[in-house]
């Protein structure tokens, strides 16, 4: 449905985007995860044909965007970073006004609003002037006028940037409710939207894709090795030693330690369960076993592996010398 | 057409639910009002004068001699040096600002129908204004009887004169998010474009005569004596032209920076 091919984005001397191709298939929701400045916002500004690219080529719905950019931008909702509203108009004449020009038929207009109001919840301001709405309300607004044209593509800039907690579940729930009647990409910077949102990820980082896959395939790429958290009460050495001799474990690190608790982390080879093992030796030498669950690295540690080189590196370093 | 008239439709509706519209047009009938008081009460005088000198057989003074030109050609058409950058100004300043510009920039819209759109809406404001105007005018038939076909060139001597600055003012709009500089620029390159008909006062070289040829009042002159001539038009209608091309170029270059 979106196709990206070797995109490059210049302003002048600076290249806020290199190489960069992906594609997102019909009714997919995409999420596009990257720190701020990665050129997120480039990207889907190119998509949406605001900016034509330098080089490469993006195709929404089968059209090239630099060259048929009418049949795109019909076929495409977009709700950049600050929703594009006018603060006199009030939501029903801002959004007829959008049907408008985005070429719903005069017949449709009415139910088109209806609709739209409706799914995005904004039913008792229709009437209120949108400089006069909260920032939630405004940032529905905004979505509803993504969606007024009921477009196969939508392109998301940081839907839920600004937003309290509870607006944010419920943008996040209205997101869901659109997942397979259009193909969504959705950029954001905060990781547990795209573990909630999204069923692919596209991570960014100056310019360029750094990783792509589902979320459980990221964790899993990344990790490399399994890490099980074990809470036991004992000596802390004595504990380390025993733990390190278990067949499959690679290294061993205290946490934290309460009172006469410790909490370790340990590291084992790549698809090896060590828990069984771990719990016998455990309980063999009379120590108490309080916790044993594996630990995923989390989308957070995976971002910042991704995108801040000097940590992955030392990440790699010291697991290398483990092994040694 | 219909994406043309949805952009106008806007833009007109932005102008008149904000204040621009009501000070816009109070500032203008309030000089209108005065100019043409002042202007009804001299040519009062003057034909009083005329008549107690006994000027019987003299033909009488031309109401639109008298009144309507100096309006126009002396005052209007400088007040609207003053005032058609207050409408120009948010024309695409505001929608860079507010970012409203992404929205129009990635609608199924070409770049020329939001231009256009723009442009109509301004002007249709300037149409209110200038009918106004011709309220005032009106009101002379009721105590005398001004030549109406004069009226007609005149109208449209101002109508191309407003649409010429309202076409420069949005081209100026386009370079900043800013709209105060957009209005401040505007009102700049209006007054040097009305200036250089000065130069023709002490030079009459050719230097003098083109600056004189480009001057944006020097052309309404024929149009306030109710002469309609082809250079004239083609003078404002080259303006206007040019106007929306620039708009168009530098819309164009605004996709290319961030």
């Amino acid at each position: 449905m979106i196709e990206v091919e070797n995109l490059t984005k210049q302003y002048g001397p600076t290249v806020a985007v290199s190489g960069v191709s992906f594609n997102v298939q019909k009714g997919e929701v995409l999420g596009f995860l990257g720190p701020n400045g990665a050129g997120k916002t480039t990207t889907m500004r190119v998509i949406t044909g605001f900016l034509p690219p330098t080089e490469g080529k993006v195709r929404v719905a089968g059209f090239d965007v630099a060259e048929e950019p009418l049949e795109a931008k019909r076929r495409t909702g977009y709700l950049p970073e600050l929703p594009p509203v006018y603060p006199d108009m009030t939501v029903v004449e801002y959004l007829a006004f959008v049907a408008r020009i985005k070429g719903v038929s005069r017949r449709d207009i009415k139910m088109r609003l209806d609709e739209t109001v409706q799914k995005c919840a904004v039913g008792d301001v229709r009437y209120r002037q949108i400089g006069k709405l909260s920032k939630g309300y405004r940032q529905r607004v905004g979505l509803a006028q993504a969606l007024i044209h009921n477009p196969e593509v939508l392109v998301l800039d940081e839907p839920t940037a600004g937003l309290d907690p509870k607006q944010i579940i419920e943008t996040r729930d209205l997101i869901k409710g659109l997942e397979g009647q259009h193909t969504i990409i959705l950029s954001t910077h905060i990781l547990p939207e795209v573990s909630k949102t999204c069923q692919r990820v596209v991570v960014i980082n100056s310019g360029q894709i750094v990783a792509v896959g589902t979320p459980d395939e990221l964790t899993r790429r990344l990790q490399g090795f399994e890490t099980v958290l074990v809470t036991v009460e004992g000596p802390a050495a004595a504990i380390i030693e025993k733990f390190q001799r278990v067949a499959g474990v690679n290294w061993v690190e205290p946490r934290e330690s309460h009172d006469s608790r410790v909490t370790l982390e340990v590291h084992s080879e790549k698809e090896k369960d060590v828990r069984a093992e771990l719990a016998r030796a455990t309980v063999e030498s009379g120590w108490k076993l309080f916790e044993l669950k594996t630990s995923g690295l989390s989308l957070e540690e995976i971002f910042l592996k991704l995108t801040t080189k000097d940590l992955g590196e030392e990440a790699a370093a010291k697991s290398e010398k483990a092994v040694n | 057409m219909r994406n043309v008239m949805a952009v106008a439709g806007k833009e007109l509706r932005a102008y008149f639910h904000s204040p621009i519209a009501y000070l816009v047009m109070t500032v203008y009938t309030a000089i209108c009002g005065f100019v043409f008081y002042s202007s009804t009460a001299f040519f009062a005088l003057q034909s009083f004068r005329m008549e107690a000198q006994g000027g019987m057989g003299m033909p009488a003074l031309s109401i639109n001699e008298y009144i309507i030109r100096p309006i126009l050609g002396g005052v209007l058409t400088v007040v609207l040096l003053f005032l058609i950058p207050l409408i120009t100004m948010r024309l695409y300043a505001e929608e860079k600002r507010s970012g409203t510009i992404e929205l129009l920039l990635t609608s199924p819209l070409t770049d020329m129908e939001i231009i256009l759109g723009k442009f109509l809406g301004s002007l249709f404001l300037f149409a209110v204004l200038e009918a106004l105007t011709f309220g005032y005018f009106g009101v002379l038939y009721i105590y005398g009887n001004p030549n109406a076909k004069p009226l007609i060139a005149n109208a449209l001597g101002l109508l191309l004169y407003g649409a010429a600055l309202l076409a420069l003012g949005m081209w100026f709009s386009t370079f900043t998010k800013n709209q105060i500089i957009a209005g401040a620029v505007g009102l700049a390159v209006f007054l040097i474009l009305y200036l250089l008909d000065w130069v023709s006062a002490f030079s009459q070289s050719t230097v003098g005569q083109v600056a004189s040829y480009i001057a944006l009042t020097t052309h309404f002159d024929n149009f306030s004596k109710g002469v309609i001539q082809l250079s004239d038009v083609v003078y404002y209608l080259s303006v206007i032209i040019l106007g929306v091309f620039l708009t168009a170029r530098s819309v164009e270059a605004l996709k290319g920076r961030p």
